[in-house]
Formats: C-alpha cells, structure tokens, sequence
C-alpha cells in the first residue's frame, strides 16, 4: 500500500519512519545490569529495597538514546524497537530465543552475542528462579493439567501484574514531592506499636530510592541532550536539544509547567514502569485530553505554545509509544496475545471529575493526530458520555470510517456505572475509564488485574463428555456423568454450571498462589510511588497498596458456547430430531461424512447476534452462570473477583484446543470472538447485533468486546456517518460497553493474505486492538475475514 | 386480524427515509421493471429460491417434492418451476438451504413485533418503518392494519410505492402513514408498457391527486442506463413534477447486486447487461433536470 500523505511535518514523518522500519530486536542489556544489581544485593536487602536498587542500577547504568530530530527522549531499551528481556520473571532458553528468532509472526532479532550473553550470565543465574519457574513449580497438577489442556491461560506466567494506568497526580507533583511525602510518612511509622512498621518503612524507602532514580534517569538524559547540543552544528537543533536538556532538569523531579514539560514527565514515568517490570498491558496516560487541557491553554494564552507545535510535540509522544514492542512472549501466551502490542490505549473525551463533559479542544486535536500517524502504539479510544457533542462522535467516526481499527468507542456512563457497582466512589468514577483493550478501571488509583482467559466451549466439551477431554481422554472435570442420562435441558445446564464452578475453583487456587509470589518477590515500588494510595498505605502495587485492587477472569467464546447449547436444547431436547448418541458422534468424527447432519444443525438452530430472544436468553444463563461462578470471591490483595468479556487473540487458541461442536463448528476452528456473534451467523443486520449483545448485563463486568465489521459505502456520505453515531448512541442507551469497527470488505482481506507485500500497511481491528493484517496468524487473518459483514444497498 | 405476505425485514436500512430505519418487503408487485432487482418481489406468492452452491447432493428434496418437480443436476438442484405446486416441501427438508423458500406470512401483531425490535434507533436517528416491496400497496388492508398498530406506537411510517394501485388505495393509506416514496420510472405509456408492464397513466395521476392535496411525497426516479436516462424521458419527468408544484427528485442509479437472483428464481433477466451509470452519466443528467428547475436532492437532504 503506498504510503499517503499526511498532515506530519518532515521531523515527524521522519521519526514515524523510524519507528515503523526499525525491525524490533532483543536487547540483553536489561537482563545484564538486573542480573548484576541482584548479584550484588540479593539476600543483603530486603525483597522491596531489592527490587529498588535494581531499578536505580537500571536507571543509572542503561543506555541513553536521544534519536536525531525527536523531541520527547527516553526508550525502554537502547534504541527505537530494541526491546529488553526480565529474567526475573522468565528466563528465556537459548531455544526461546531460537524460536523468537525465528518465528513466521511477532518476531525478535535475537543477535549471537544477545545469545552468548543469555547463556553465560543471564541463564545460570536465573535458571529455575524466575517467576516463571517457581509458578510452575507451585501449581497443583490439576492446575497444570487444565492449563495444558487449554481450560485456562495463565497471564502472570512470564510478565508481572501490571494493568494500571496514570491519574493526574504527576502533573500536579515532581518526583521531589512524592519523595517528601514519604520521608514525611516514614517518620509516623510506629516501630513500638505496629507490627508492619518495619515491612512499611522497607517499602516506603524502596519508593524513595525509587522516586531519586528516576530523578537521576532524565538527570542523564539532560547531560547527554547537552553533550549532543555541544556537538551540534545545525542552530535550530542545538537549540532544540538544549530545551530538551531544561526539560529533563525539571521534570520529573518537579511538577510539568509546560505542554512539553507534561509529556516529556509522563514518558520518564512511562519508562520507569515498563523497566521496573514487565508488566502486561504497559502503562497509559489514560485521560490525556484531559490531563494535558491546562497547559495547552496556558501555553496558547501566554504565546508559548500554538496549536501546531502541540500537534507535533503530541505525534512525537506518539512515536515513542510505537517504539516498544511489547517484550517477546512466548508459549501460550503468545498464543493468547499473538502481537507487538503493549496496549496503551488512551482515552479521549469522558467527562471531567464533577461530571461535567470532558471533550476539550484536545479531544479534537488528538483525532487528528491519531489519524495521521496511523500507528499501532498506542491505541485510542473515544469515551461517548451523553453529554458528548455529537460533534465529537462524528469526527471520531469519520476516522474509524477509514477502515484501520481506531479509536474504539466507549460509554461511559457504562463504564461510571460498572465502576460504582464495584464500590468506588462517584469522582473516582467519573475519573476512570478503559484501557488495554475494554478493562474498566479507576485510573491512578486501582490495581486490576486480568488473570487468564476462561475457555467456556471447553467447559461445555468437557460436559458432553461426563468430565473427560475427548482429545486425550483425560479425566479433567468432575464426572456430571454422560448426557444421555440429562432429562432436560435445564439438566445440562445445571451440569455445565457444576463444572464451570469446578474449574474455577482450580483457577482462583492458582490464581492466589501467583499473586501472593508477587506480593511477596516481586514487589514494584516504582509503580506504587504513582498509583494512589501506596503511599499512605505504605503498601506495595502488588501487595494490595493501591486504593483498589480487583482480579478478573476473562470469558471467550460466548457466542460459540451459546448457539452450541442452542442447538442442543432445540434439537436433542425440543424437536428430538437428533438424539445424544448421534449427536455425540457427530462431534467425535468432527462430521466427517456428515456435511448434510453439520448444515442442518447450523441452518436450523437460532443463533445468538440475530435479536432472537431462543438464543440470546441462552446467552443469559451462560453469562449469569459465570458471573455467579466468579464474581465476589475474595483476592490475596484485599480486592474482589470480577469478569470481563474480552479474548485478544485467544478465541484462536482455544478453538485450537476443542473439537468440534454442536452449533456445527469444525474441531480446531477459532471461537467466537469477544462478545461478538460466532462468525457469519448473524443475519439480521448491526441493529440486531446490538440488541442481542445488549441483553448481557454490561454494567455487571469490567469490560465487555463487541467488534463489527462493514462494508465501507454503508458509513459513505453523511448519512451513513450519522447512521454510525446514531447506531453507538444507541448500543450506549442499552448500556452497551464498547463498540468498534473494521470498516472493510473481505474482498480486499482476501487479497491481502494472498499477497502479503502489496498490503503492509493494511490495519485491521483484531479483538480490542488492531495490528498489521500482516503479523496475524493465518487463523487469525481467516476468523477476520469470515465475520458477518454488514453490507447495505 | 388481517395477514400479508412478506419477503424481507430489513433492518439498518438507510436509503428507505429518513434516519436509520426497518424496511418491510411486501411481496407481489402489477410491475414487472426489466431492471427489477428484487425479482423475488413480483409474485405474490411464497416461492422456492434455488442457491445451487450450498446443494449437498443429498436428495431430500427429491423425496420431498409430491410433484417430481425437483432434480439434482450438476450444479445443484434444478426446479421444473411448470410443474412446482408452491408447496415448499423441499425448503423444509434441505438442511444446507440450498432450496429456500422466499415470502412468508405474517400477521399484522407479528410483523408489528419485527418491526419494534428497532425501535430504539428510530427514537434516536429520526427513523422509522419503511414499506417497500413488490408493491405495499397490492396488500392494501394488511398495510393499513400494520400502519394504524404503528401510528398508535407513534412510529414514523413511509411506503415506497410505484404509485400504481387504485386511487382509493392511496388516499385511504394516506391518512395512515407519514410520507410516501414515490418511484416515477417511465412517463410516455408505450415505454412504461413495453418496460413495465403496465400504463404510466395511474402513477401519474395518482401523483397529481396527492400533492394536489397537499399530502408529503417524495419523488425518485431510478436512473436504468438506455431505458429511463433518456431526455425525452427526463424533459417528461420534469413537466409531470412542475404540474405536481414539485421542485425536487432523487435520482436512484441502477444497480445490478441483484441480477444473480434471477437464475435462482428461474427467470429471464431481459437486459442482459447493464453497466451501473457513470458518475458523469448521473451528473448529466442532473444537470438536465436543474436547467428545468428541478433540484436533484440525495436522501441527507
């Protein structure tokens, strides 16, 4: 696809480039100064004071890269796309890194002194010790069995628990006020009276140290922009690195005074999270429209800022976010996140702490930039309040008209709702939003964490078979006995439910022993310095510090699960024009033979998608039985256990795992995809979709996924523009969650796979984030292209 | 309570009227457009639509054909349609739907329900109920039906008409629906007849006594490259709208998405081949009509 012009000036097409062309690659230089830092400290500290003189080790030692021409400096690792590793959570084999090498998709180039350094320094030392190892050691062998047979996945297997995002704190206090916060608090502790003194001032100075080496970061990154500017010969360039250089002197130990000053901050803060860990779904700004308002408009009322600077200064931030892959994966949960994604997803609109609507002439700006850059990184989203100007929802709809994917739209008064029935307060609320790919949270202010992808068709198979995985015969589940012997459907449903509760239960056991590792060896007191209320709880992000902390669990295949049960009630229990034995063989021979038997059971069954209330009230009891089966357990942390609707890439893998099923899917075919109907069977057009969709109860999770995909003449021409406005205002009256759209036909996917080359640039919306058609997996490529699209003459 | 026979529900609908709307396809149209492009609209009987690619080749439609109207050929089933009783026995057994039966009956409190399940986004994109076809108007007394239970829900109501029915049709549906869409195709009778199938006298008249009384229509004429795009045709068109006191009309291009459609149903598609009108055609012949005064509108305005 030939590269169009945009509105970017040359410094930013420039960077753009950069950042698009780089092939991302393994730095060892990470894993080199954490193993150096641990070698010389481990077992001397405590595990917080550890885990905070690693981080200044790291701060004070690692490469700093000003690349030519950008503005906002500072990269995770040693150059744009140079990605580091964490041994302490895993420690990869010479044989990862063969495969990291090698692999087809979602590739790293993995250098041999990467590889020689790996095996000499990184390997004996972390071998059997990372986060990695000991989970797997600590599991129970139900636990490894369901996970080996893809019942669950894991998230916290090789990358830390992360999934927060910034408040507005940091633009309101500097390193320096943080850090005299916490000496202030260190000197309350009372050592006489309160047991956890010693624990909390362990914490609190590990935050300090922490607060300092940040300091000490952009420190570095002033000294090298001066030294640059020193050897500068162009004028205009050597003024920009001397700004550059002012910038990193004042922030972020002292609160942002300028729109540059403010992103240049959150990026240090950005940096010092996804070093300190790895923690999945990096980090986000969250409200950035909102967060940045006051110093655009200070910037414009004293002439130091125009509009145009503050574009290009936004699509230099921009840039530096497409610039860190997230960290290699490898095994399931590549599988289960299968791209360069690190999920920053940030939000535009909303509305402002008393309520009030948020969208601001930055909400406006900000499309703008989002639609020239046309990255991957970060994403973004538009929070649809319905005190949002329409104005607003019909600008972002005239960029997620153009088909690439972005931004996805949320409601909020949705997400406001979720949040209050999770108990947070009104301003918190109000001051939340989504991020990663739909997850409702209360930003700078909670710790909530996915914990795996929960494969509800797998459920159902198991069922079908009294407790045992066809695939290998292997007692999994509880033996609820063969179906046969179900009088009613009510029966299997009650059977269902029984197992569902019974692998729950092996998750959330699992679950506990994962997180109270992370409370114990892997504290991350970076990020608690900005997640309230560590601080005042002298309290670790991982320890349950944050003001609240909440576990989901996240659903697939509702679709699936819900027309397979369909067909089951209708035709084993209602018509009996098919009986158990048949049905069951049908499933275990894949149809082999049995097209006429496969094509009668999907023409003949209603599908969940169609506004068919047979289906969707199906659909109901599934989603109750797993909100009754999760919701409300208790965490480590303190927090409470939640679900969310929202499968990434793994509605691919868990297809993988199960064989064939009763709404007539083939064994091995990719599930439904987020709350989206099973691919093609939707009939009834979008406004059908929606209905059926809306019957879930949204505001009782944290995150539902709704994807569609039209042909692009249906949104051509104003009409269909405020036809799509009308249509997400809508979905939002019925308490939709999110919505989001590929606006493409399969035609043009069709070409793309079969000639790869011509179509680089091709973005297309995969679960609750897009990427390059080009780094999905061919089922994945396959499971898009046969969604229902929406076409209208 | 009356029934009527529909073969389509469209919902999402945006050409049909204003806002996001559901489209009602009545079944059975006195026209018989060369250009038609929902062939299954004209007789006003349910009836069997053939997809051969979805054909398994497992013959449960042979056995259940009382007729011996069905074969399998090599490309599917083949349907003797002189022979076919309109039974539909075949659309029921054949488990891949390679045999589906088109137009079904509905009652007025069914088809009400269908037509609520949007309701929603009528209420929030200024929508409605569109009844297009085939011909409402050949299924006046159901139509009315169904239009009163919507008024009564206070829903906005149009009928895409061909505006050839009997006066009284009109003028008693009238009072029951909120704008008519009118498709004005040929004015000169022979060309109407020959392209038709039926006089162009009663849409024109019928056309006059509406605005003669004041009643909201909406002209359209659809642009069928050598058939209705000549201006003689035009310069017709312009005269009947100026004697109706009407400034606008949109232009509806050809389109040929449905074509395939006719093999299915086993008829004759008489044009052979027909490009869809050039953007140049289109502005043309808009220009032709705004010379004579008459705006040529799209569906935003």
């Amino acid at each position: 696809m030939h590269e169009e012009i945009r509105g970017m000036n040359e410094r930013v097409k420039k960077l753009r480039s950069q950042s698009e062309n780089t092939e991302p690659s393994i730095t060892a230089e990470r894993a080199v100064l954490l193993t150096e830092a641990y070698r010389s400290y481990e077992g001397k500290v405590s595990t917080p004071m550890l885990r905070a003189l690693s981080f200044k080790h790291l701060m004070e030692s690692k490469t700093i890269c000003i690349n030519e021409d950008e503005l906002i400096v500072g990269e995770r690792g040693t150059g744009p796309q140079a990605t580091p590793t964490y041994p302490e959570l895993c420690c990869h084999t010479l044989e990862d890194l063969d495969v990291i090498n090698n692999r087809k998709t979602i590739s790293f180039r993995v250098n041999e002194k990467v590889k020689k350094t790996q095996e000499e320094r990184i390997i004996p030392y972390w071998q059997g010790r990372s986060m990695r190892d000991k989970i797997f050691k600590r599991m129970s062998q139900e636990w490894l069995d369901c996970y080996e047979a893809g019942l669950f996945t894991e998230f916290m297997e090789q990358r830390a628990p992360g999934h927060t995002v910034a408040g507005d704190k940091i633009y309101q206090k500097g390193m320096s006020d943080l850090k005299a916060e916490i000496e202030a608090h260190l000197t309350t502790l009372d050592y006489t009276n309160d047991p956890e003194a010693i624990t909390k001032s362990e914490e609190l100075q590990a935050m300090g140290i922490c607060a300092d080496a940040l300091i000490t970061f952009a420190g570095r990154h002033a000294e090298k922009a001066r030294e640059l500017a020193e050897a500068e010969t162009d004028p205009r360039r050597k003024t920009e690195l001397e700004q550059i250089a002012a910038v990193c002197d004042h922030v972020p130990a002292s609160p942002p005074r300028s729109f540059w000053e403010a992103l240049q901050y959150y990026w240090f803060v950005h940096l010092g999270v996804v070093t300190e860990l790895n923690t999945w779904d990096a980090f986000c700004p969250g409200r950035l429209d909102q967060h940045l308002a006051p110093f655009y408009y200070s910037g414009l009322k004293d002439g130091t800022l125009k509009r145009d600077r503050a574009k290009e200064l936004l699509e230099c931030f921009w840039v530096k976010f497409n610039n860190q892959p997230a960290p290699p994966k490898v095994g399931i949960t590549l599988q289960e996140s299968g791209t360069y994604t690190d999920f920053a997803n940030i939000n535009l609109g909303g509305v402002r702490p008393d309520g009030s609507d948020g969208v601001n002439d930055l909400s406006y700006l900000l499309l703008e930039v989002i639609d020239e850059m046309r990255l991957l990184q970060p994403s973004t989203n538009v929070q649809v309040s319905k005190k949002s100007p329409d104005l607003f929802l019909k600008k972002a709809g005239e960029v997620i008209r153009k088909g690439w994917g972005q931004p996805s739209v949320f409601n909020v008064e949705a997400v406001i709702s979720e949040l209050l029935a999770q108990g947070k307060s009104l301003v918190d609320a109000r001051c939340g939003g989504t991020s990663g790919c739909v997850e409702t949270g209360a930003f700078g202010k909670e710790s909530y964490i996915l914990t795996g992808y929960f494969n509800l068709v797998k459920i159902l198979e198991i069922t079908l078979n009294g407790g045992e995985d066809p695939k290998n015969g292997k007692m999994l589940g509880l033996n609820t006995g063969n179906p046969e012997q179900f009088k009613s459907f009510d029966q299997l449903l009650e059977a269902f439910e029984k197992q569902l509760r019974y692998f729950t239960d092996i998750k959330i056991a699992g679950n506990q022993v994962i997180e109270k590792l992370y409370a114990e060896e892997m504290p991350a007191p970076f990020l608690s310095l900005i997640i309230d209320d560590c601080i005042e709880n002298a309290k670790d992000y991982n320890a349950g510090g944050a003001r609240y902390n909440t576990n989901y669990i996240q659903g697939v295949g509702i679709g699936t699960i819900t027309d397979s049960l369909s067909a089951l009630k209708k035709h084993i229990f209602e018509e009996k024009n098919i009986s158990w034995p048949e049905l069951l063989d049908l499933l275990h021979h894949n149809f082999h033979g049995k097209e006429e038997r496969r094509q009668f059971l999907i023409n003949r069954t209603p599908h969940y998608g169609n506004d068919d209330d047979y289906a969707d009230s199906i659909m109901q009891d599934v989603f109750k039985c797993f909100h009754r089966s999760v919701n409300g357990r208790r965490t480590v942390r303190g927090g409470t256990y939640r679900i969310n609707m929202l499968p990434t890439t793994c509605h691919v893998y868990f297809g993988s795992v199960i064989g064939a099923t009763p709404d007539g899917r083939l064994a091995g075919m990719p599930l439904s995809e987020g709350i989206s109907p099973s691919q093609g069977v939707d009939l009834n057009g979008p406004t059908a979709v929606i209905k059926s969709a809306s019957k879930m109860d949204h505001l009782l999770t944290g995150g539902t996924l709704l994807n569609m995909k039209f042909t692009p003449p249906v949104l051509a021409g104003n009409k269909g523009l405020e036809s799509l406005a009308s249509l997400i205002r809508s979905y939002f009256v019925l308490d939709g969650h999110h919505i989001q759209f590929n606006v493409i036909d399969a035609e043009t996917l069709r070409k793309a796979q079969r000639n790869p080359e011509d179509h680089r640039g091709l973005i297309v919306r995969v679960a609750g984030y897009s990427d390059y058609f080009n780094n999905l997996s061919e089922q994945l490529q396959n499971e898009i292209i046969t969604r229902t699209e929406h076409s209208n003459f | 309570m009356r029934k009527g026979i529909i073969f389509n529900i469209q919902r999402y609908s945006l050409h049909d009227g204003p806002g996001i709307r559901t489209t009602i396809f009545f079944k059975g149209c006195p026209l018989s457009c060369w250009w038609c492009q929902n062939p299954e609209s004209i007789n006003p009987h349910a009836e069997v639509m053939r997809q051969p690619e979805r054909c398994l080749g497992c013959s449960s439609c042979l056995d259940a054909c009382p007729e011996g109207a069905v074969r399998i050929g090599e490309a599917g089933p083949v349907i003797e349609r002189s022979l076919c009783s309109l039974c539909l026995k075949c659309t029921l057994v054949c488990p891949a739907d390679a045999l589906e039966a088109v137009g079904r009956e509905y009652t007025t409190q069914e088809l009400v329900k269908e037509a609520l399940k949007d309701r929603f986004i009528f209420d929030n994109s200024g929508g409605g109920v569109s009844f297009s076809g085939g011909e409402p108007l050949m299924q006046p007394e159901f139509l009315q039906e169904v239009l009163m239970t919507l008024k009564k829900e206070d829903v906005h109501t149009v009928i895409d008409t061909s505006g050839c029915a009997p006066w009284t049709v009109l003028e008693q549906l009238a009072a029951h629906t909120d704008l008519f869409l009118y498709d004005l195709k040929l004015i000169d009778d022979l060309e109407s007849r020959k392209y038709t199938g039926i006089s162009s006298r009663l849409a024109v008249d019928n056309l006059k006594k509406l605005t003669e009384r004041g009643l909201p229509v909406k002209v359209r004429m659809p642009v069928i490259p050598s058939i209705t795009d000549h201006y003689v045709n035009i310069d017709a068109m312009v005269k009947v709208l100026k004697e109706c006191g009407l400034g606008k009309l949109e232009l509806i291009p050809y389109h040929n998405y449905g074509t395939a459609k006719y093999s299915k149903l086993d008829l004759e598609y008489r044009p052979g081949t027909l490009e869809m009108p050039a953007s140049e055609e289109l502005s043309k012949i808009k220009g032709r009509f705004e010379k004579q005064g008459i705006k040529i509108i799209n569906e935003d305005d």
